[in-house]
């Protein structure tokens, strides 16, 4: 008996924090197929009508398909970059004998915990006197370089985990290091290398405080910088900017979803193994 | 077999490999991070106006720091993110403590139930911004609904109140990075061998004990992981209060990282507003140099 | 393809592993490293290897010094202790993989792998995974891709210990048999006496990163330089004893506690006289039955074809606690002898085939 109890109790406390990590999310998504009169309403309607006329309106007025572009390449173009250096550098701090490791590994560890106002205003000089506001290269390379921490911490666990004898082998074979670097090590830390490109891809699709900086004319902005900044003519908009939210988030809650088990390995291996 | 120069001794070989594989990391970092942390001192010793730049930017020493120390706003700023970090710091990790101890179990669908918890984590924080200023919503937020029911009358505008403003915000950062934290705890959790929690059965500890005895002691240094994290985070605050609050009520929900945005970008002045950079900068240098500190020791403690 | 290192001198943070080694090992020569662990075996073959870069020293490999050449370089191939099969290809691919990067036609790579897939025995495993072999299969993959490109130099580290007993003495048996065939010159390294008695053309015994010695099984079996190879080489051990020489001008005789060995016939001994010295006889040796000397059988192993005796002789009290470290002589005799546990027990020494040694170096 107590032990039923005991399930139910525990079943329930699931239930809760399921509940409350995912009401306020649900409740956007809901609203963002309401039509305008349903949103307005009280008490509030559980049910939308499934109206997609705040999504249309989202898309013909307030330019979301130009956001969601934007979002895509800038996220893309990052992760590509990223995970290319960090394979890189990963692979020497986890393999290679170099002095002053732990120093590298820890300054990393720095920039990544850098308030982002430390390094915004010269940044935003930089892009300015180099003519990269309001383009691609002006948002990535910034993102590039606060993805790397988490991606060579999480690339250099992972590759400590293969065993050294690998790559003796290959050389004894015939390839050079760079050869089996990318002939043998990779292709073994696929699952690594995978959960990588999801954590980077992530925060490159969130990230806010410098595509506000940078991005400023609309037809450059990310999707998180044209929902913060949604302005109506009268009233906010709540329709087109929850359409906007869930256009924005149906990709990572997907990750999410099918992904969770790499996800939360990869970051536990960052965090606990550093 | 190689077209590149030969270079003669195999070490050197070695040594520029692993140099030219570090190379882009470091470029990067130098360039985007190193350089304009220096960058912003040396901005912060001058006065330098955006939209006046017929003035020029001469060099004023220590002045702009003087006058910073005088800012009641800017002190305004920084006890409001102080206390932000501290109380969202705790409830976080306890949160986290909590959802992990939950998630740590096995059950059916233990996947979907991690799934769901991740989402808060996964969404940007501007869009979490947004749904909690939605929730909040003076005429129709489903929080003023859940309170009053269909009395409107009695809707109160969340927002615009000082200390709710504040609360709001502290709620919607808990909601969004607990997950994080869970994470962090989660693995730590893991490490625990089975076999230490079935030794204490059979010499009869009960749930509390147990947890007391050996959960926690075990997962000090997840703990520690996930508050230094938290904590670094929790000082950049940023993306909650453009969206919910852009600093206000009269500056109520003012911090640190926002108003340095303001003087830099709204306001235009750089040299002033790098002081504010600096300082950030500093505070969260010390606070990880001293959770380094405390982690590292602890960490030796427990590898034995 | 012979190989020849001099002077060679490695430390690992600070600490010297290995120290002004220098030896040769001749074309087609079966060379085994052997020693207990730390010793600096494995570090001498990675050495050879290129795997590692030595603090002083030269490598010659067919007369060729190599130090700055990389592994790839040195046409040498390597079988490792965990085999280090690429786990992401399957065999074939595996065996491929030195050819490809040798950038061989396809032709040609599918020919080498299915010859030396027939050499070893494994033409049915070429589509499978490395998880999904046993133990002795890995091997011959392992082995399968070090001989496909006929390498002028083979390198083994330990390939045998993760093997369980049984397979350790096939595969031993196949190794030998491939280098019958192949020919080539081979390093190998273990810390397995009897692999290496059986293996082996020529032995190098190193202890603490210094050569004990260098010969081949018989020589380092029936004269050992010092006490060290004495006792690392031969199971079960050799008996040791310390004692005096005394010289009279009746006989000469080695004395230890209560047991006086008559040595008439070792002449040489006399200069010894008075000083300390180390016997060492082998367990094969001491004949039971009969003898000046006699014991309490303290434990019997029967192994079948023969059995140990585990002595404690007399002089020294046997005492009721289990006493492992205490004195014993131990003697390999036949299966029929007769005796059981707690019996006294007489015999005698074969002193044509005692060894001396003075201050731990062989003097007889």
């Amino acid at each position: 008996m107590k032990q039923k109890i005991n399930h139910t109790c525990f079943y329930a406390l699931v239930f809760v924090v399921v509940f409350l990590s995912l009401l306020p999310y649900l409740w956007f998504l809901n609203t963002s197929l309401k039509t305008p009169i349903e949103i307005t309403a009280i008490p509030p309607k559980l049910f939308p009508s499934g109206s997609l006329e705040f999504y249309i309106s989202a898309i013909k007025e307030y330019n979301l398909m130009h956001f969601v572009k934007n979002s895509t390449i800038v996220a893309s173009l990052t992760t590509v970059i990223t995970i290319f250096i960090s394979i890189c550098a990963g692979y020497a701090l986890a393999r290679l004998r170099i002095r002053y490791k732990g120093f590298i590994m820890g300054s990393l560890l720095l920039v990544s915990m850098f308030p982002q106002i430390s390094i915004a205003g010269p940044v935003w000089r930089i892009m300015q006197s180099l003519g990269w506001l309001n383009t691609y290269q002006g948002v990535i390379f910034p993102y590039v370089t606060l993805t790397l921490p988490l991606g060579v911490w999480i690339l250099a666990s992972f590759f400590k985990e293969l065993p050294e004898e690998l790559e003796d082998a290959a050389r004894v074979d015939g390839c050079s290091h760079f050869q089996a670097l990318f002939k043998i090590i990779v292709p073994l830390s696929a699952p690594g290398v995978f959960t990588a490109t999801i954590l980077v891809f992530i925060y490159a699709w969130n990230e806010f405080f410098f595509a506000l900086l940078i991005l400023t004319e609309k037809k450059y902005q990310t999707l998180p910088v044209g929902i913060a900044l949604f302005q109506g003519q009268y009233e906010i908009p709540w329709g087109e900017i929850a359409a906007a939210s869930t256009v924005a988030t149906i990709p990572l809650v997907l990750l999410v979803f099918f992904f969770q088990k790499k996800i939360i390995r990869g970051l536990s291996a960052g965090a606990i193994k550093g | 077999m190689k077209n590149i120069i030969r270079i003669r001794s195999l070490t050197r070989r070695e040594k520029v490999f692993a140099f030219l594989l570090l190379l882009p990391c470091f470029s990067f970092v130098a360039t985007f991070a190193f350089y304009p942390i220096l960058n912003s001192f040396y901005l912060s010793l001058h006065n330098i106006i955006l939209t006046f730049p017929g003035l020029g930017q001469p060099f004023v020493g220590f002045e702009n720091y003087k006058n910073l120390i005088q800012d009641k706003v800017a002190i305004h700023s920084l006890t409001n993110t102080i206390i932000f970090v501290i109380i969202t710091v705790m409830l976080e990790v306890f949160c986290g403590l909590i959802i992990a101890l939950i998630i740590n179990r096995q059950f059916r669908a233990r996947g979907w139930v991690r799934a769901a918890i991740l989402v808060p984590w996964a969404i940007p924080t501007v869009v979490a911004s947004q749904m909690w200023r939605f929730i909040f919503n003076d005429n129709y937020g489903f929080f003023n609904f859940i309170l009053f029911g269909s009395n409107v009358a009695a809707y109160r505008a969340w927002l615009a109140e000082p200390l709710f403003a504040f609360s709001a915000i502290m709620l919607a950062d808990i909601w969004k990075t607990s997950p994080f934290a869970a994470l962090i705890i989660l693995a730590g959790l893991q490490t625990i061998p089975d076999d230490l929690y079935e030794s204490a059965k059979i010499e009869g500890a009960n749930a509390w004990q147990r947890f007391k005895k050996i959960t926690l002691p075990l997962i000090k240094p997840a703990l520690l992981i996930a508050l230094l994290f938290r904590t670094m985070d929790a000082f950049r605050v940023f993306d909650l209060v453009f969206v919910m609050t852009q600093g206000g009520p009269a500056d109520a929900t003012n911090v640190l990282q926002f108003y340095g945005y303001k003087k830099i970008f709204a306001e235009g002045f750089m040299g002033y507003g790098s002081t504010i950079s600096v300082i950030v900068f500093l505070i969260t240098f010390l606070i990880c140099l001293f959770y380094i500190r405390v982690i590292g020791t602890r960490l030796f403690q427990y590898r034995g | 393809m012979s190989v020849i290192v001099k002077n060679l001198t490695k430390s690992f943070n600070g600490k010297k592993v290995i120290d002004n080694i220098s030896f040769e090992v001749s074309e087609g020569e079966f060379c085994i490293l052997l020693g207990p662990s730390g010793c600096g075996k494995t570090t001498i073959l990675r050495l050879i290897a290129g795997l590692e870069r030595q603090d002083s020293g030269e490598i010659f490999i067919d007369g060729k010094e190599v130090s700055n050449l990389s592994p790839g370089e040195r046409d040498i191939a390597m079988v490792f202790q965990s085999y280090a099969l690429y786990p992401h290809m399957n065999v074939y691919e595996n065996m491929a993989f030195p050819l490809r990067v040798r950038k061989l036609s396809e032709q040609e790579i599918d020919k080498k792998v299915r010859e030396t897939a027939r050499l070893l025995n494994i033409e049915e495993l070429l589509k499978r995974k490395p998880k999904e072999l046993s133990g002795g299969q890995r091997q011959r993959v392992a082995i399968g891709r070090a001989i496909i490109r006929n390498p002028k130099l083979f390198l083994f580290d330990e390939p045998l210990s993760n093997l369980d007993a049984k397979l350790r003495i096939l595969m031993r048996v196949e190794i030998a048999r491939l280098h019958q065939k192949l020919r080539t010159t081979t390093i190998y390294v273990t810390h397995d006496q009897v692999e290496a008695m059986t293996l082996g053309q020529k032995i190098i015994l190193l202890n603490e990163g210094v050569i004990q010695q260098i010969g081949t099984p018989e020589e380092v079996y029936n004269e050992p330089a010092n006490l060290f190879v004495a006792s690392f080489i031969g199971t079960p051990p050799i008996n040791l004893l310390e004692g005096i020489i005394e010289a009279d001008t009746g006989g000469i005789y080695f004395k230890s506690g209560d047991i006086v060995i008559n040595l008439e016939s070792l002449e040489s001994l006399r200069e010894y006289a008075g000083k300390e010295v180390t016997a060492g006889i082998r367990p094969e040796s001491l004949v039971p039955g009969q003898g000046p000397f006699s014991g309490i059988i303290e434990h019997i192993e029967y192994i079948g074809a023969e059995k140990i005796l585990y002595i404690i002789p007399a002089g020294k009290s046997p005492s009721n606690r289990v006493d492992i470290l205490g004195p014993k002589i131990t003697i390999r005799t036949t299966s029929t002898f007769q005796g059981g546990r707690g019996e006294s027990i007489c015999f005698s020494v074969d002193t044509s085939r005692i060894h001396f040694f003075y201050k731990g170096l062989r003097i007889i």
